[in-house]
């Protein structure tokens, strides 16, 4: 087995369309073009040997050490040799120059030295479709050095020079002295002729705009606390992740990152799940980026559409919501972790949570006082209807747990609080024309069953299933959605049962007790949603504490994955994980409103909405 | 001269060279975006360029097809085969003489001599528009072919 950087060595880039990951040592090795869940060009991230890559280094003996330049997202990597320096920025462009031509996409990668003299060796080893399809690099002189892969046309260019091996790879050695820069540019073009962005000066310029541009957007952050950086990292991770065409969100850029080492915990998370519409919706909103949660909101009841009132678990960037799931049998996996899959079967599942997820982050939006259009009033209706005829059924929630369905507390809830939020949006006079009596009379009926199967007074807890013992991290949503105060008895019981039951090592949560068994690792946003709940109780400093614990699990550039190793505190799963930074986000938001006294739902809020039809 | 047949004609075939040209770039048999070219001429703003360089293809088509007519006229012949023949001619010249003439015409197009410069950076055509997939020429030939083929069957030559 050929060695391989950890997960939580890699740093992202990305233009809003897609995400390159860069490991530490300036080498790329993920990028998939034109968008997040197209084929990998680069995927030496799945198969070591031959998934292709392209690396930038010194030769010889080097140490390294990277950072973002401040709140962006363009990756700058210092290289320190025996004989000198050099920093290599890697971004992609974004912020259009004035009066200048822009390539379909582009990523450059630019190398300056800033002390004495470095040798540096290029590898450009790309290939295309998961490293499937026959690669024939071309010369084309000035114009670079390209290939095609299907109707698309890739095309390397820089100041130095190249030239082309026999096994299919571009090379370049040179040495670089203080002052001078090189560039690399390598551009996509499949919508019509490639267009050529200049490199010298050109790319420096591109290069500010860049970060002028990710300054200015990291700028709007209204987040004011002990957490900033964090969160505008956090906020900085889900702009990367957001399809700036449509406005959808996708969990991760990758696909198959393993959730235990060697195992077979393997999915792909290139697009966007339901389930996370109501805390991203919260978490953009509380931030202040009031345009990107309209979109990503808007985005939900279009992609919506063509399955309504039946909602699908996850869709792709544009809503399609077919995604067959297939194993790619040539790529090993990461570390061996067999198999890669693409695709996701999870889409044909039925979760129930998704449902009220969908229509809290259409209240939240409604609650700032956006108009509900006739459209998302009539979707809104029908999943009301749709949750009356169908929350007493089993489903896979939110951890869509395969192969049989069960009767998920944490769905239920969700049930509650789909027909508890229609209802107060009725009230409020933004959605006419509902059953308010029916859906009141079932949402009341949903909670004594929560309250009368989903308690176990031998465990003195909520659990994971309707009338079963085990836990489960997503009770702690209870009070977030108001079903529970967060000082209830039953609440502080369930809480303290999750934190015993589900501790997995300091600051560390599984998401439910069949993950020790598994063998998989912490889940990054379970630790968060206790933050979180520390926060609406009022015990800031246990949740700032918690935060502080959790947020040494961060790698150096301050990006989480899906979940942490307890073992060894290493990133596991797809990576960079939106999830878990909307969890740190939230949590954050959390605690500073619960500092001013202002953590919503209020107590009267909740009882206006159990209490029968307003 | 028939006016109306030939504005009625010569509109028609170039709607149906232009969408069979986009179509076979959305099949992905090219990289040829005859709009896109046309449109950066006047500006480089790539969304905008798109429905600008629609229009001149449109324009340009329409004035094209008036050469056709002519031929028609000149061998008092308008039918579906001499079309397509005024069609094959018409793709061959635009494969082997026009598009390696666009660099030196285009103001924003780079040549393979002197590569990209700030404001010349769309990519060169080559010989046959090769470098926009190897399938090009076929799509440009098929889709002259049918324009050809629309202005000899419809145009209706004066009694």
């Amino acid at each position: 087995m050929v060695a391989q950087p950890k997960i939580g060595d890699y740093g992202a880039i990305g233009d809003g369309r897609s995400v390159g990951l860069i490991s530490s040592d300036g080498s790329l090795d993920w990028l998939c073009w034109p968008r997040f869940d197209s084929p990998a060009v680069f995927a030496r991230l799945l198969d070591a040997k031959h998934g292709g890559c392209w690396r930038i280094g010194p030769l010889g003996l080097f140490t390294c050490s990277r950072r973002y330049i401040e709140h962006t997202n363009v990756l700058e990597t210092r290289f320190t040799t025996a004989d000198g320096q050099a920093v290599l920025a890697d971004f992609m462009p974004v912020g259009a120059l004035p009066g200048s031509l822009q390539a379909e996409q582009e990523l450059i990668r630019r190398l300056l030295c800033t002390a004495g003299t470095c040798r540096i060796q290029v590898i450009f080893e790309p290939r295309p479709g998961f490293a499937t399809q026959a690669l024939r690099l071309k010369d084309r002189g000035r114009l670079g050095v390209c290939f095609q892969a299907g109707s698309q046309l890739f095309s390397l260019r820089s100041e130095a020079p190249f030239s082309i091996d026999a096994s299919g790879r571009v090379h370049c050695d040179f040495a670089i002295h203080a002052g001078e820069a090189i560039n690399f540019s390598l551009i996509l073009a499949q919508e019509g002729p490639a267009v050529y962005p200049p490199l010298g000066d050109n790319a420096r310029t591109r290069m500010d705009a860049t970060v002028g541009w990710w300054r200015q957007w990291a700028g709007r952050c209204r987040y004011e606390g002990p957490f900033r950086e964090a969160v505008v990292r956090s906020a900085l991770v889900l702009k990367l992740l957001s399809f700036a065409p449509s406005g959808a969100i996708i969990a991760a850029p990758t696909t198959s990152l393993p959730e235990r080492i060697g195992g077979d915990l393997n999915w792909d998370y290139r697009y966007c799940w339901l389930r996370d519409a109501a805390f991203t919706t919260r978490a953009l909103l509380g931030l202040g980026y009031e345009d990107e949660a309209q979109a990503f909101v808007s985005w939900l009841l279009h992609a919506t559409r063509l399955t309504r009132p039946k909602l699908r678990v996850l869709y792709d960037v544009y809503g399609c919501q077919t995604l067959p799931e297939k194993v790619l049998p040539h790529l090993p996996g990461y570390a061996d972790s067999r198999p890669v899959r693409v695709g996701n079967l999870a889409s044909q599942q039925l979760q129930l949570d998704v449902y009220g997820e969908l229509i809290e982050a259409v209240r939240y939006l409604a609650e700032r006082g956006n108009r509900l259009d006739r459209d998302a009033c009539s979707m809104l209706r029908q999943a009301g209807e749709f949750v009356c005829r169908h929350w007493q059924e089993p489903d896979h929630g939110i951890w869509e747990v395969r192969p049989q369905p069960k009767h998920f507390t944490h769905s239920r809830l969700m049930c509650w609080t789909a027909l508890d939020r229609l209802i107060r949006l009725h009230a409020d006079g933004k959605l006419p024309r509902i059953p308010s009596e029916r859906f009141a009379a079932v949402r009341d009926r949903i909670r004594a069953d929560i309250e009368q199967f989903g308690w176990n007074s031998g465990v003195a807890s909520y659990t994971q299933t309707l009338g079963g013992s085990s836990l489960d991290a997503a009770l702690l949503f209870m009070p977030l959605y108001g079903f529970e105060e967060p000082a209830a008895d039953r609440m502080r019981q369930t809480a303290k049962r999750i934190e015993e039951r589900l501790c997995a090592g300091e600051g560390l949560l599984y998401r439910y007790e069949e993950s020790r068994t598994m063998g998989e690792g912490a889940f990054g946003i379970c630790a968060f949603w206790l933050a979180d709940y520390l926060a609406r109780l009022g015990e800031v400093h246990r949740s700032a504490g918690l935060l502080h614990s959790i947020l040494r699990y961060a790698n150096d550039l301050g990006l989480f994955a899906e979940e942490i190793d307890p073992n060894t505190g290493d990133a596991l799963g797809n990576f960079p994980q939106a999830y878990t930074h909307v969890g740190l986000i939230n949590a954050a938001l959390s605690l500073v409103e619960s500092e001013r006294g202002a953590v919503e739902p209020s107590r009267n809020d909740r009882l206006t909405a159990t209490t029968g039809v307003p | 001269m028939n006016l109306l047949s030939w504005m009625v004609w010569g509109f028609a075939g170039t709607v149906v060279l232009t969408t069979l040209m986009a179509g076979s770039q959305g099949a992905g048999m090219t990289r040829m975006n005859i709009p896109f070219l046309l449109g950066t001429i006047f500006t480089p703003d790539r969304d905008r360029a798109k429905p600008i360089g629609v229009v001149v293809h449109l324009i340009n088509g329409w004035l094209f097809s008036l050469i056709y007519v002519a031929a028609f006229h000149t061998v008092e012949d308008a039918s579906v085969v001499f079309g397509m023949a005024i069609g094959a001619i018409h793709a061959l010249f635009v494969l082997a003489v026009g598009m390696p003439l666009l660099p030196a015409i285009h103001p924003r197009m780079a040549t393979e001599q002197q590569g990209p410069t700030a404001v010349r950076q769309l990519e060169p055509p080559g010989f046959l528009a090769l470098h926009y997939g190897v399938q090009t020429p076929i799509s440009v030939f098929l889709a002259h072919l049918v324009f050809g083929a629309i202005l000899g069957g419809f145009y209706e030559l004066p009694q």
